[in-house]
């Protein structure tokens, strides 16, 4: 909503300041969105008339004019614009003036010839752009009069962000109202007379939709002119207010609009065809609207109609084909209210919404509707001339506004502040409202502009509104206090997060709507979850993984020379899942993925430079989930390479996936080297267990190295898990601390040295004991592996 | 006996000819091992009377005990002078760089958020989490905002398509954190059913949402963080109390207006917008809208199973985006999730 300063003054003026003023809105609620000067500072500018205009003698661009200033003896002052004419009315720098941009005007000599001041563009004034010549202003403009009050330039434009409950706020009426409850200062609205009746036309109204139209006015006007000109002081109303001038009839349903808040619609009487009609669409009926474009309508939509054809959509856009025109001589004019209900998201739904759409969606005033009519008529048979016909009305029942209790002890338990029944009083009487009292109660009925007043809590707002949110104080609260729970055996994300974080691996939030060729490439899904109104085709599909995400963070940072990526992501991702928890059809886990790209270690000094590869990410992840012991199974995944790849279990549950990009995604993804990657289900990572005690053992371990040649092709994990389930009951540790093949190790072979921890809790280990273990393992490793002792 | 003071001063000086820890052993016998001089003057000692033996006994030790302490004193030097040797060799240049991972970093907004969690846990706030695709009802209808409600036109909604390619009405991406509000109230009245009393909810929801809508200021997903204080005894004032108490912990600065400016949302009654002000340096006076907030609406309350005549409370919306740019002065919120590593690595 915009509009100009000096209107709404012209029905309220506090004495604040504009500054003032806007605070004042903004406190109350309408929040003041810009504000801005019609016009920049400058002074000494005045009306004048010019009188003569003759050649300059020294250069051919430049006249010499005379100019009536108002003050006696005519000006002689020099003019290079082209439209310089004798009786043209101008604005006229004097002597003395500053201009915007800092020009100040002096009496000069131009080539030799005197000026006392310069006659102005609308440029030059900083009101307009337009360079091209003298601002032309009306031929009864008063001569010597100063320019900024002449054109009150003073005035300044503000633009409220209304929220969709303040409709009464959408007019300069309302607004007036609303000043004058907030400051107290009284407002005045322009006097409405109704139109002398001189002609007997009318027009039947039939309600056919009572709920959604419960009340019709319209009258026939004859004899308009539809060319007369829109008087200045309107169309600049109107302008300051966002509305470009159109045609007198059309500016004045605009601007009773803006004053009152009842949009209005203006027909050509002579393109109707019977009764008015306020009727639901039928299925598929079509109608061309004024902006051009033919709709064809659902059932619900309202409609105006002859006995013929729709000719509106009530509240929204007229009908191309009974709208009035500049050859309009009779016209009939339409002041209604349509429910909120039958106007809410219908235009939004066809691609549009119009100020009247925006206005009756949220509820205009039925108990001005006539009024509007009559307001409209006046400034018709003003400006326009024509002769009124009756108000034709039809009326069913209008929204109930039923009376609503305020407690005071509920004011102040909502608020928290103690207000007295006597001060709660004052407020609502600030507001006008119909109010009794019963007992301690206040019996309030909302006014028929009020949409937004239906319960206790409605006016609670009100009364915090006038009282002045600032006033209520900000309290500590109180509570009874408990501890939040601490779970052990749940660890936060927050230090898994941290885990990552110190080992290297920034954290990143991608977009959980993504490319459909990543959820091919990386998911092999080709049936993603799709949005209906995506922003951008890349960003269309809801993601299944994070890895596309992670991809594109190493494309971005290698074009920017960042040469070593290490990324995570926790976020959730989406899948169909019938019945789906807790939103039916959809499954939401959330999940963790990390990616290294480049060198294993950051670039340094006496370390071997070398790219990070499957091993180096695998132990990210065993380290992530330490001390909880993870299996590793090969398997294929459509994102990663079907040799180094693998699938992450914890308890026997698949948890994730590890491994190498593949390398076919490597090329597609121009990647100079083959980033590595893990991607897991974040609650698996949430789950911790609590420790256990076992007892520490006093006695000195053995230690005893085992080197043992087996096929290449045998997974550790096999082995380690058979010598685990194996070991004799003094074994404590099995570790792999070497994997060789090549000289003095056959083909197709491979050899592995175990380090073997061996100790009991109770006595010192004698020798036999410990050969003896170490000789039970290496029967276990020949017959189960077929593996064979390396000395 | 003035030999033996001259052999203990040319023994002294015959240790100090050596930094050798072998040669000084060997220098040593030519005094104190078997066939050296004191040895073999102790030795000779026999051939003297009782009287002469004890006096020339008594020298003879006092010399061999200035030789050994010389020949300590000697030892302790040369080892002194190894270890300095050795020291002065093994001397690195401390200046090189250490050898280590270097350390990554959490997103600046997760550092938002975790901080945000951090000071409202310290008042007893509960985390709570809730879907991202979400149902109609729970990101609308249930928050008092039904289909065509004008309110609706505030949320650009990103909705699905069903499996047969339509748009689904009535499924969509969050627009705001508040559905989580209207999830956590049915499970907290589920879990207390049997109480007279319930007890009270406090809690936070910290995720993302989604909007159509993309600029400078704008990005089509961002995040919020819902409040939420429902009890017996919670008034307005106490949410002025709670969001003002927040904010200027959270920037740690008591130079810092909070206000209250009365605005609307289906889902709070009165509702307020918050915004907040430095009140001294270069964004001094500059009001800066931080979210939203209000009593919850009794409807909500009505139909999450909440008596609004006996339960009352406050819920909030915070922009954590917009705090992690104020508080850091990033002046772009597109960089948040455009994974620059220059960018995010000034976070760690």
């Amino acid at each position: 909503m915009k509009f100009s300063e000096s209107w709404l003054r012209s029905f309220v003026n506090p004495s604040v300041s504009g500054d003032e003023l806007s605070h004042l809105l903004t406190m109350a609620g309408l929040e003041v969105e810009e504000e801005e000067s019609v016009a920049p500072s400058f002074d000494h500018v005045v009306v004048a008339r010019v009188i003569e205009v003759n050649k300059h003698p020294d250069a051919d661009r430049l006249n010499v004019c005379r100019v009536d200033i108002g003050r006696g003896e005519a000006q002689q002052i020099v003019c290079g614009a082209p439209n310089v004419a004798p009786g043209l009315m101008v604005p006229c720098a004097l002597p003395g003036a500053n201009l915007p941009g800092d020009f100040k005007i002096k009496l000069a000599k131009v080539r030799g010839v005197e000026s006392s001041g310069m006659l102005c563009s609308a440029k030059e004034l900083g009101i307009a752009a337009d360079a091209s010549g003298l601002l032309v202003l009306p031929a009864d403009a008063p001569v010597g009069a100063d320019i900024r009050s002449y054109l009150d330039l003073d005035d300044r434009l503000l633009t409220l962000k209304l929220t969709p409950n303040r409709a009464d706020c959408l007019s300069l009426t309302g607004l007036a109202r609303e000043i004058a409850a907030l400051t107290g200062t009284p407002a005045t609205y322009p006097e409405t007379i109704a139109a002398t009746v001189s002609i007997s036309v009318q027009r039947t109204i039939a309600l056919d939709a009572p709920e959604a139209c419960p009340l019709y006015c319209g009258r026939v006007i004859a004899g308009v002119d539809a060319r007369a000109a829109t008087p200045d002081w309107m169309k600049r109303r109107l302008e300051r207010s966002g509305i470009r001038s159109i045609s007198a009839l059309v500016d004045i349903t605009n601007y009773v609009m803006l004053e009152i808040g009842q949009p209005l619609h203006a027909f050509d009487n002579t393109r109707l065809d019977g009764a008015i009609h306020a009727r639901l669409s039928r299925a598929g009926e079509k109608i061309l609207l004024l902006n051009e474009q033919t709709l064809e309508l659902q059932e619900d939509v309202l409609l105006i109609a002859d006995d013929k054809h729709p000719v509106a959509m009530a509240g929204i856009m007229g009908g191309e084909d009974s709208g009035i025109t500049l050859d309009t001589t009779e016209m009939f004019l339409e002041s209604a209210f349509f429910a909120p209900r039958a106007i809410a998201g219908r235009a939004r739904r066809y691609g549009f919404v119009s100020d009247a759409s925006h206005r009756f969606e949220r509820g205009v005033d039925f108990g001005n509707t006539r009024r509007a009519l009559e307001r409209a008529t006046q400034l018709i048979l003003e400006i326009c001339g024509g002769q009124a016909g009756p108000v034709c009305e039809a009326k069913a029942t209008l929204p109930p506004r039923p009376a609503v209790r305020l407690r005071p002890a509920r004011v102040t338990k909502v608020l928290g502040v103690s207000l007295a029944a006597e001060q709660i009083g004052k407020l609502i009487a600030r507001l006008d409202f119909d109010c009794t009292r019963e007992g301690d109660d206040f019996i309030v009925t909302p006014p028929s502009y009020r949409f937004d007043i239906e319960i206790e809590e409605d006016l609670i707002e009100e009364i915090a509104r006038l009282y002045g949110y600032d006033n209520i104080p900000a309290s500590a609260p109180r509570a009874a206090l408990s501890m939040l729970p601490q779970t052990e055996s749940a660890r936060p994300l927050s230090r898994v997060r941290q885990i990552l974080a110190d080992r290297g691996f920034q954290e990143v939030v991608n977009y959980a709507f993504v490319d459909s060729v990543w959820e091919s490439d990386f998911a092999a899904n080709d049936a993603p979850i799709r949005l209906a109104n995506p922003i951008a085709s890349q960003m269309s599909v809801m993601r299944s993984t994070l890895i596309g995400g992670l991809i594109a963070n190493v494309v971005t940072n290698l074009k920017r020379k960042q040469n070593r990526v290490r990324v995570f992501e926790t976020g959730r991702c989406f899948f169909r899942d019938t019945p789906g928890i807790p939103v039916r059809g959809f499954r939401q886990p959330w999940k963790i993925a990390a990616l290294a790209y480049g060198s294993a270690l950051p670039e340094q000094w006496g370390s071997v430079a070398r790219s990070a590869d499957f091993f180096d990410i695998k132990g990210e992840i065993e380290l992530l989930l330490a001390p909880a012991l993870v299996r590793f199974e090969k398997a294929a995944h459509p994102a990663l390479h079907p040799g180094r790849s693998a699938r992450v279990v914890l308890d026997g549950k698949a948890i994730g996936l590890v491994g190498e990009l593949h390398p076919q995604w490597v090329q597609k993804y121009e990647l100079p080297l083959a980033p590595v990657l893990f991607e897991l289900e974040l609650e698996a990572l949430k789950q911790a267990k609590l420790p256990n005690y076992a007892e520490v053992s006093r006695q000195p371990p053995a230690i005893r190295d085992l080197a043992i040649v087996v096929d290449h092709k045998l997974e550790l994990q096999q082995l380690l898990e058979g010598m685990t389930a194996h070991r004799p009951a003094i074994v404590q540790d099995i570790r792999l601390f070497d994997v060789y093949t090549g000289k003095g190790v056959a083909p197709g072979e491979k050899s592995l040295a175990f380090r073997i921890v061996m100790q009991d809790t109770q006595k010192t280990l004698q020798d036999a004991e410990v050969d003896a273990a170490m000789q039970k393992l290496v029967n276990y490793l020949q017959q189960a592996f077929a593996a064979q002792l390396r000395v | 006996m003035q030999n033996l003071d001259q052999i203990a001063q040319e023994a002294t000086a015959a240790f100090a000819e050596t930094d050798d820890p072998d040669a000084l052993e060997q220098i040593k016998a030519r005094y104190l091992g078997k066939s050296g001089q004191i040895t073999e003057l102790l030795k000779g000692m026999g051939k003297l009377s009782p009287e002469e033996r004890k006096t020339a006994g008594a020298a003879i030790n006092r010399a061999k005990e200035a030789i050994e302490a010389s020949l300590n004193a000697r030892r302790e030097a040369i080892r002194r002078l190894a270890l300095e040797a050795r020291l002065a060799e093994e001397c690195l240049d401390v200046t090189l760089p250490g050898r280590c991972e270097s350390r990554g970093g959490l997103h600046p907004v997760t550092r938002t958020l975790e901080r945000i969690e951090a000071l409202f846990g310290s008042i007893g706030f509960e985390v709570a989490d809730g879907p991202e695709i979400e149902a109609d009802f729970h990101n609308f209808t249930a928050l008092n905002t039904p289909e065509d409600h004008p309110a609706r036109s505030m949320h650009d909604t990103f909705y699905l398509q069903d499996e047969q390619g339509q748009a689904a009405k009535d499924i969509l991406l969050r627009t705001h954190t508040s559905p989580v509000q209207v999830r956590y109230m049915q499970a907290h009245v589920a879990k207390y059913a049997g109480l007279d009393t319930m007890p009270e909810i406090r809690v936070i929801a910290p995720g993302r949402v989604y909007r159509v809508d993309s600029d400078a200021t704008h990005s089509p997903m961002f995040h919020q963080v819902e409040g939420l204080w429902i009890g017996e005894n919670v008034s307005f004032a106490d949410l002025k109390g709670v969001v003002a108490d927040f904010l200027r912990r959270f920037f740690e600065t008591d130079d810092m207006q909070v206000r209250f400016r009365p605005s609307f949302f289906p889902f709070t009654e009165p509702s307020a917008e918050i915004d907040a002000a430095y009140m001294s340096g270069p964004m001094k006076g500059r009001w800066l809208e931080v979210g939203g907030c209000g009593m919850v609406h009794p409807n909500v309350l009505r139909h999450v199973g909440i008596d609004p005549e006996k339960y009352l409370g406050f819920a909030f919306g915070m922009g954590p985006d917009r705090l992690t740019m104020l508080r850091y002065g990033v002046n772009d919120l597109r960089l948040f999730f455009d994974g620059d590593l220059r960018f995010l690595r000034q976070f760690v």
